[in-house]
């Protein structure tokens, strides 16, 4: 097990190292002269030659690579153009908007999926199942953003029930917090769903094949009690790897949601970072995004792996 | 739902693979009814010059954000462009991205995933972790920094999407390939001495071209998305020409005023890609062999 582990964060490392090569060649690789494009609209000589100088673009390509890693390792992402601050800082700032929003959608995503996976699954080929499969590739095919726009338009514009945008910390106040939260969390717990119910649905089949189910039946217990006690706790397992997986597909939903309802969270600040060509801040939030995906990965992965000791995690997952 | 009676299941095995997946096909009106709408959103984006009522860019101060009406249909938009004729050329620039950033990710995963899983060993290790660095990045984020330093456009939109739909293209070519490599005749090919670029065109792509072309299928709904959410950003097709994603975009700073800016985009965006994932779930139950349990 401890073997395990080590080679999966083995595994991670040139995961790594190639992510950090790309987020710097996307912007090495950009036509023009890069002080230009990292100094954005600024024409200032004076700022030009300090970007020149503070990102070493005088020396070969390979130094100011090694010149960034440094600094990326020792948690200097570098600074925005346009508000000076540490790119760093604005990620913090940001982060726990997202993550509550996040956090909020995974558990309307779970409460969606559990009852329909797992109907789906004990009543395979009737209505119910077909039902619930439309349901789930509707989900899927549903533009967040749309979803969005109408839901303000019924609960805000029309029945004047939620805020339409804007957000309040929950600290400072819980129920007006909650009140702005539920649509955008909604919105992009409902793609998840989705995805999860089809995850569940499909695992809830092999799970009810299993012998141990089949003997659970035979033994004469009660059916909602083999469904729930004994296949439905295995079943979970691979949905929680999906649930890892999909961590990328919900922050890239949080950009979209976050632009529709004005979440100043973290898809905000990629957003109008890209149309205030603030490249350093949208250079760091996407390295930043991608390493925290390998690292939730790795720890779904060592999770499964302790949660399932029958299984031998190989070569591929 | 997939009981047949003895007689068709003999009949099925007769046929060539083709055939039989059509025949399957028939008995999934999901699947049917997806191909369908298709098919009709292909006809509007052709015909969009003929069927349109009016020219989609013109604009007409005299008709601002006209509610529905006989004499436009869907409304009109917040410089007075009538909204179903935006709505059917839209379906252009929607399906336009869907297949051409498909034939993008397809050009780069498909020969990634052959070298990857032929030769194995250094190059397979280099390439996989390359593609688990690109899966790393949330598609979208991915999709807007790079449409975001090639510049707004709907041709750096699909380049965009291509690329960052790769690594499902690239992940499945190499697990075909794995598992046509292991079969004997394959073994036997090789014993005989025939060459790699043959045994790749001769065995390996004709083996894999139907979780190919599932998988495109589905890609194709995503990439509609995707497009549609790039648009919406303002980092796709841009203004005056028209596109579901930026009609959007629009709509949004009216909805008060004019809702019905925001219904029939959106709408239109839902149905096709519904459509898409219709079909290629239904091609995938009526291809895939070890689906029938």
């Amino acid at each position: 097990m401890l073997l395990f582990i080590a080679k999966r964060f083995l595994t991670a490392i040139p995961t790594l190292i190639i992510v950090t090569l790309m987020v710097f060649g996307i912007q090495r690789m950009l036509p023009g002269d890069p002080a230009l494009i990292i100094a954005g609209e600024q024409r200032d000589p004076e700022v030009i030659a300090y970007i020149r100088q503070q990102y070493r673009l005088d020396d070969p390509v390979p130094v100011q690579y090694l010149a960034w890693l440094g600094q990326v390792l020792r948690g200097d992402l570098g600074q925005s153009i346009r508000t000076n601050q540490p790119v760093t800082q604005l990620i913090w700032q940001k982060l726990p908007v997202t993550v509550e929003l996040a956090l909020l959608s995974m558990l309307i995503a779970i409460l969606i999926a559990l009852p329909i996976g797992v109907v789906s699954a004990v009543r395979k080929g009737t209505v119910v199942d077909y039902v619930g499969t439309l349901f789930a590739l509707s989900g899927l095919s549903l533009p967040n953003f749309w979803l969005g726009i109408m839901l303000i338009l019924l609960f805000s514009v029309q029945l004047n029930l939620l805020p339409a945008s804007g957000y309040v910390e929950f600290s400072r106040d819980p129920l007006g917090n909650l009140q702005r939260m539920i649509m955008p969390a909604f919105v992009l717990g409902s793609g998840l769903a989705a995805v999860l119910t089809r995850q569940l649905r499909s695992s809830m089949l092999d799970v009810l094949k299993q012998d141990y189910v089949r003997t659970a039946q035979a033994k004469g217990l009660l059916r909602r009690r083999v469904v729930l006690r004994h296949a439905l706790r295995n079943a979970l397992i691979p949905v929680i790897t999906i649930l890892g997986l999909q961590m990328g597909a919900l922050l890239s939903g949080a950009v979209l949601t976050e632009q529709v309802f004005t979440i100043p969270g973290f898809g905000k600040l990629v957003v109008d970072s890209v149309f205030n060509r603030d490249y350093a801040v949208v250079q760091g939030v996407v390295l930043f995004t991608s390493a925290a995906y390998i690292f939730i990965n790795l720890l779904v992965d060592v999770a499964y792996a302790l949660l399932n000791p029958r299984i031998q995690v190989g070569g591929g997952a | 739902m997939t009981q047949l009676a003895p007689g068709v299941g003999t009949e099925e095995r007769s046929g060539r693979p083709q055939n039989r997946a059509l025949r399957r096909l028939r008995g999934r009106p999901l699947a049917l009814f997806g191909a369908f709408v298709i098919v009709f959103f292909v006809a509007l984006a052709v015909f969009a010059p003929q069927l349109a009522p009016y020219d989609p860019a013109a604009t007409d101060f005299l008709a601002v954000r006209q509610a529905p009406s006989a004499a436009y249909p869907l409304g009109t938009d917040d410089v007075g462009r009538d909204v179903l004729s935006r709505v059917i050329f839209g379906a252009r620039a929607s399906l336009m991205a869907g297949v051409i950033s498909v034939v993008i990710a397809m050009l780069l995963g498909v020969p990634l995933g052959l070298v990857s899983g032929f030769y194995g060993g250094f190059v397979d290790e280099l390439i996989m972790r390359f593609t688990d660095a690109l899966l790393s990045f949330p598609f979208l984020i991915l999709a807007v920094a790079l449409a975001a330093s090639l510049g707004p456009s709907l041709q750096n939109a699909m380049i965009a999407i291509g690329i960052a739909s790769a690594p499902t293209f690239i992940r499945l070519t190499r697990g075909q390939v794995l598992a046509v490599k292991a079969e004997e005749y394959v073994q036997a090919a090789r014993a005989l001495g025939t060459g790699d670029a043959r045994i790749i065109a001769r065995h390996i792509l004709p083996n894999s071209f139907t979780p190919l072309l599932i998988q495109a299928t589905l890609t194709i709904a995503q990439a509609i998305i995707a497009e549609s959410s790039l648009s919406f950003l303002g980092l796709g097709v841009q203004p005056p020409t028209p596109s579901w994603g930026g009609m959007l975009n629009t709509a949004k700073g009216f909805m008060a005023q004019a809702p019905w800016m925001a219904v029939w985009p959106g709408l239109s965006i839902f149905v096709t890609v519904l459509a898409f994932n219709l079909f290629g779930d239904g091609l995938r139950d009526a291809l895939d062999p070890r689906e029938d349990a």
